[in-house]
């Protein structure tokens, strides 16, 4: 008895202990992030100006969706659910999220597969795809738009050597070459990071699965399909979500290289009405359906891929 | 093994692919380093090598008494650094509670935590905004070390709990035993055994927080307080109309150098951490 009480101390102990050392990071995170975000929401709801912060006034949903009928008898609608700037700004985000990070995907598997191989100057090359994902992203636009310049960019130097195209391409200005542009530079930077995710995932799968299958002479892209792709789904998945999250807030990018109406994004054409325009409850709203966007996604994949986060078992 | 022609073929193939990779992820560094070096009208030539070595851009850059960008530098140190300790500080002895103590409520917390690190940093903007200009941090570096911590206090809580979690029950049941208190525990026993994952950790955390843009573009308005990011990307030439590409590129080799050497220097460490915490890119 006696001994199993000093136990259930000292584990009370423990867990005081741990409340008191949660407390300054919980403090902390509801400080930066909970209370901004509640103000954020709050302000979409209000008319609320960037020069008169606290000089708001409740309107409800007028910001999100507001109907008003003229003496006239006419109806007009207004807001941003029929703005047809931010149902544009949603498309592009998506066709963004979308065509970037299967692209990332597929040369992040290739580039995974290639550091998984054994040959010699491994490290070089894992040294070198690491690069990219060093730069800043605000480097990287501006690099790839010297490179993409339309009269002077080494892209269109070389494309016309190699005869890819008749005459110099304003890429990033150009209304049909624009959001491709974006993407492209986006896959350069971030595929490396879904290499490595990827390449933690291969190292786990055992070697002698290989060596059966190379005795037994199956194709190796047989292989790859039927037993790596099954077995390393689960990196995949974790890679894919990351990626997909971060590719439907991106920002900078867009801010930097090419912002026009075929690639202005939800948090471009967000950020853009609340400091830029001094519309600043607008923009809130749409700050606000971003996140409400970003949250049902963030649920459906904890519900969908029951994330164990306690890491009670299994780990 | 025999080598047949096939085998040769194979060979030389993936040597192509390993070749192309290698290409495409350093041409465009490279290409900054070669434009950086160009003067005059040899910067609108399309030169895949170096033509001249000259340092003129670089002294523009560095001197230019209306850019501040060496001071964008040093503020650009100095926010990714604090953010870094005040991250590490805060994320250790709440990961000591969130791997190593049983509590209720323990899940959804850290469910919590990793959804802020998902947060999309507009949602916040807003209400942020309002907070740094309540209490008096617009346009100082304070704006940007209190917020930057909304991505590197999550990740690295989240990173942190992920290493600790690997570290041996045994240790701390030892400790434990000689009767050391749970701050005991973490000081003496955790902390030395850390030491990889805390730099690892908190050279993530640094990098995040010194490439950062949207917070740096919006919670300062004056050039001499902006970050290098910012700098880089308003740079501006004579006239509107007119890029500086020599100054913006020696300005962006400047600023990447650092990173990529520290890229370099800790890779593997990197690796580890990135795939321990999956968190951002």
């Amino acid at each position: 008895m006696a001994s199993s009480y000093t136990e259930m101390s000292l584990e009370q102990q423990r867990v005081r202990a741990a409340r008191l050392f949660l407390i300054p990071m919980i403090v902390l995170l509801f400080l930066v992030a909970g209370w901004p975000l509640l103000r954020s929401i709050y302000f979409s709801f209000t008319n609320t100006s960037l020069t008169n912060l606290s000089g708001g006034e409740w309107v409800g949903f007028d910001n999100y969706l507001n109907r008003r009928e003229l003496s006239s008898g006419k109806v007009i609608w207004r807001g941003t659910l029929v703005d047809p700037a931010w149902w544009n700004a949603v498309w592009n985000t998506i066709k963004f999220a979308f065509v970037s990070v299967s692209l990332e995907t597929f040369f992040g598997l290739i580039v995974a597969l290639v550091l998984n191989a054994e040959f010699k100057g491994r490290g070089l090359v894992r040294a070198a795809i690491l690069i990219p994902w060093a730069i800043p992203t605000v480097v990287s636009a501006k690099m790839w738009a010297w490179m993409l310049n339309d009269q002077f960019g080494i892209i269109n130097d070389l494309f016309l050597h190699l005869g890819f195209i008749s005459e110099k391409i304003a890429w990033t200005a150009n209304p049909d070459t624009s959001m491709w542009a974006v993407i492209a530079v986006d896959v350069w930077k971030t595929t490396p990071f879904m290499a490595l995710l990827i390449l933690a995932g291969l190292q786990t799968v055992p070697g002698d699965i290989y060596e059966a299958a190379k005795v037994d002479g199956i194709n190796p892209l047989k292989v790859l399909w039927r037993v790596t792709l099954p077995l390393i789904r689960p990196a995949i998945m974790v890679a894919v979500i990351f990626r997909t999250l971060d590719a439907l807030r991106v920002f900078d990018l867009i801010y930097l290289l090419s912002n026009n109406s075929q690639t202005k994004t939800m948090s471009v054409i967000s950020r853009e009405n609340l400091i830029e325009f001094d519309k600043f409850a607008y923009g809130s709203a749409q700050s606000t359906l971003l996140f409400a966007i970003i949250l049902i996604f963030v649920s459906l994949y904890i519900w969908l891929g029951k994330v164990n986060l306690s890491g009670e078992a299994g780990q | 093994m025999i080598n047949t022609p096939m085998d040769v073929l194979k060979k030389i193939g993936f040597y192509l692919l390993v070749l192309v990779i290698v290409v495409i992820c350093i041409f465009p560094f490279y290409y900054a380093i070669v434009t950086s070096f160009a003067t005059g009208s040899a910067i609108f030539e399309a030169n895949y090598l170096p033509k001249s070595l000259s340092l003129v851009n670089y002294k523009n850059v560095l001197f230019d008494s209306k850019a501040h960008f060496p001071r964008t530098f040093f503020n650009s140190i100095m926010i990714a650094s604090i953010t870094v300790v005040v991250a590490l500080l805060f994320g250790l002895t709440a990961s000591y509670a969130l791997a190593r103590v049983r509590f209720q409520g323990r899940g959804l917390l850290l469910m919590t935590i990793l959804a802020v690190s998902m947060f999309p940093q507009i949602a916040v903007l807003a209400g942020l905004f309002e907070m740094i200009r309540a209490i008096g941090i617009y346009n100082t570096p304070f704006a940007l070390i209190l917020s930057y911590t909304i991505f590197t206090l999550p990740f690295t809580v989240w990173v942190l709990t992920t290493f600790m979690r690997q570290l041996p029950v045994e240790i701390e049941e030892a400790a434990i035993i000689d009767g050391a208190t749970p701050w005991q525990i973490i000081t003496q026993v955790f902390l030395p055994l850390l030491w990889p994952a805390l730099v690892t950790t908190g050279l993530l955390a640094f990098i995040a927080a010194w490439n950062e843009f949207l917070f740096a573009l919006t919670f300062v308005s004056s050039t001499d307080q902006r970050t290098v990011p910012v700098a880089i990307a308003l740079l501006s030439g004579a006239t509107p109309h007119e890029i500086p590409w020599g100054p913006i590129m020696a300005a962006s080799v400047i600023v990447t150098l650092p990173l990529v050497v520290l890229v370099l220097i800790f890779q593997r460490k990197i690796v580890s951490g990135l795939t321990a915490g999956g968190v951002k890119g």
